[in-house]
């Protein structure tokens, strides 16, 4: 692997940009691999990239049926934070947020981790309960969290409709300064490029069709479209079709996949400076270095693989965002899009061991999984090399639902579901 | 937005009328005290989540306020047929190759 650097830019510059080499390599699968990993999005390969940095497992395969990062790595609306209620959560999230800062550096490729604050809108007193309620346990749990009066909120976010007869009147926000946003196609690019060089097979355009299993129950690999590829440690980072694979498997989840929509407005000069999230009225924004507004819905009613979703949803969004941003009622917006994601019923991921021997599952990321990309990867390679759970996945097994021991954001989560 | 046939107003109405209810035909134990760990949590918490046929229930909210069960694919969001609750799995389906 060249390293990128400024003096790379020159010498291809003097070159013609000639020298440039492919980011990773598209190999033939092998017969058999150490470790398979099902799913090439942000996780599986962040998972396949400390696998081998870490851990010095490198004979491993990433399988992909469509084409790297082209789920919903590339759908999100790439939004970062930590601001999560429960001790098991700010775990696992602030992990990953650790690992934002400096994740360009640790990949030589410029994420474009942006800590431009998050912002969350308390529009009654219920919201203004809660949200001081996440400031002063995130605080407990050594992460920024701050109140703002809706003065200070307007500061923060010039932009924000604040006066006192808005339909959603703001009446004080809490602000994650250390959250924000990043490049999300460049994140599974540059995981990929890593995990190449370290010699692991990025096999794109490769179905997973089945997985066998011996007769004392044990992995022994996966059917695909391009024929049986063996292995004693699978693991399942697949998002909404995460179940799907499991029950190749013969184990069933707790999950259900939805449609979850996003869109983009047309590029204009910088406007909106930080995420701005409102749960009452469900709608979140940023704006991206493109200059598109991102702005992210919530997922349709009933478990779907379609890809596409109610345009009301859409609709029911953009009535918010415009009654909190009345400047961008005449935007344009330019694209829309669906994800399937997957949502367990306590809406907190899972991240483990499962009842089959040497097959492993991440999933359960539900609407909010981008931003626990480095710290699901790092955490999920771990369990799969020590065959152990890392002390900060530990809690979040799948026997927990049998166990009751459930963590339980849906209840009181700062996300919009 | 899903139209979706009521059996009980015997219309197509759009979904904005309806609520998702999960999935159809998981039985509630007449005796929940007496449940194992494992029977309770495939009952409360284990779904098929199908990529393909699915059997849901249906809630007509704003309209006859009835629960009905539904037979949609999921790959396609396309309805195959509605029924009133109660009445049992349709063994065959009309216009699915099994």
């Amino acid at each position: 692997m060249k390293k990128y650097s400024v003096f790379a830019i020159a010498r291809e510059a003097m070159r013609g940009h000639k020298g440039w080499e492919e980011q990773w390599s598209s190999p033939e699968p092998r017969k058999e691999y150490d470790v398979i990993i099902v799913g090439a999005g942000g996780h599986g390969l962040a998972t396949a990239y400390y696998l081998a940095t870490v851990h010095g497992i490198t004979n491993v395969a990433v399988l992909e049926k469509g084409w790297l990062g082209g789920g919903n790595t590339g759908r999100n609306t790439t939004i970062i934070r930590s601001n999560y209620l429960y001790d098991e959560s700010a775990g696992i999230y602030d992990h990953a947020l650790k690992l934002w800062d400096g994740l360009s550096q640790e990949l030589n490729y410029n994420v474009m981790y942006s800590a431009r604050g998050v912002m969350m809108l308390a529009h009654n007193v219920h919201d203004v309960q809660v949200l001081k309620r996440h400031v002063h346990a995130n605080r407990l749990n050594g992460i920024d969290n701050e109140w703002l009066t809706p003065e200070q909120a307007k500061e923060f976010c010039p932009p924000l409709n604040t006066s006192k007869d808005a339909r959603y009147p703001v009446v004080g926000a809490s602000l994650q300064r250390r959250g924000g946003t990043a490049r999300h196609d460049a994140v599974a690019w540059g995981y990929a490029r890593g995990a190449s060089a370290r010699g692991v097979h990025i096999i794109q355009n490769c179905e997973v069709t089945g997985v066998k299993r011996a007769a004392n129950g044990a992995v022994m690999g996966v059917d695909t479209t391009r024929g049986f590829i063996g292995a004693k440690k699978v693991g399942v980072v697949a998002a909404g079709h995460s179940s799907v694979i499991m029950n190749m498997a013969g184990v069933r989840m707790p999950l259900e996949s939805y449609p979850l929509q996003a869109l983009v407005s047309e590029p204009v000069k910088p406007v909106v400076p930080c995420v701005v999230m409102s749960n009452t009225v469900h709608a979140y924004i940023s704006q991206s270095d493109k200059g598109e507004l991102v702005i992210g819905a919530g997922t349709d009613q009933y478990v779907s693989y379609s890809q596409t979703g109610g345009l009301h949803i859409l609709q029911h969004t953009l009535d918010a965002i415009c009654e909190m941003f009345p400047i961008f009622t005449r935007m344009k917006m330019l694209r829309s899009w669906g994800g399937i994601v997957d949502v367990t019923p306590d809406r907190s991921p899972i991240l483990a061991k499962t009842p089959v021997p040497g097959l492993y599952v991440n999933c359960g990321w539900g609407t909010g999984g981008f931003k626990a990309t480095p710290g699901s990867g790092h955490v999920f390679a771990h369990t799969i090399a020590k065959d152990d759970p890392h002390p900060i996945n530990a809690p979040f097994t799948i026997e927990r639902f049998r166990t009751g021991r459930l963590i339980d954001e849906a209840a009181a989560a700062a996300v919009a579901h | 937005m899903l139209l979706i046939r009521c059996p009980y107003c015997e219309e197509e109405r759009p979904e904005l009328e309806f609520r998702n209810a999960g999935e159809a035909h998981i039985a509630r134990s007449a005796n929940m005290a007496g449940e194992s760990d494992d029977d309770f949590e495939k009952f409360f918490f284990i779904r098929s989540n199908p990529k393909g046929i699915i059997y849901e229930r249906w809630r007509h909210m704003h309209g006859c306020a009835r629960f009905f069960n539904a037979v949609r694919d999921t790959v396609t969001d396309k309805f195959v047929m509605t029924y009133k609750a109660g009445e049992p799995k349709p063994s065959k389906l009309p216009g699915v190759a099994k």
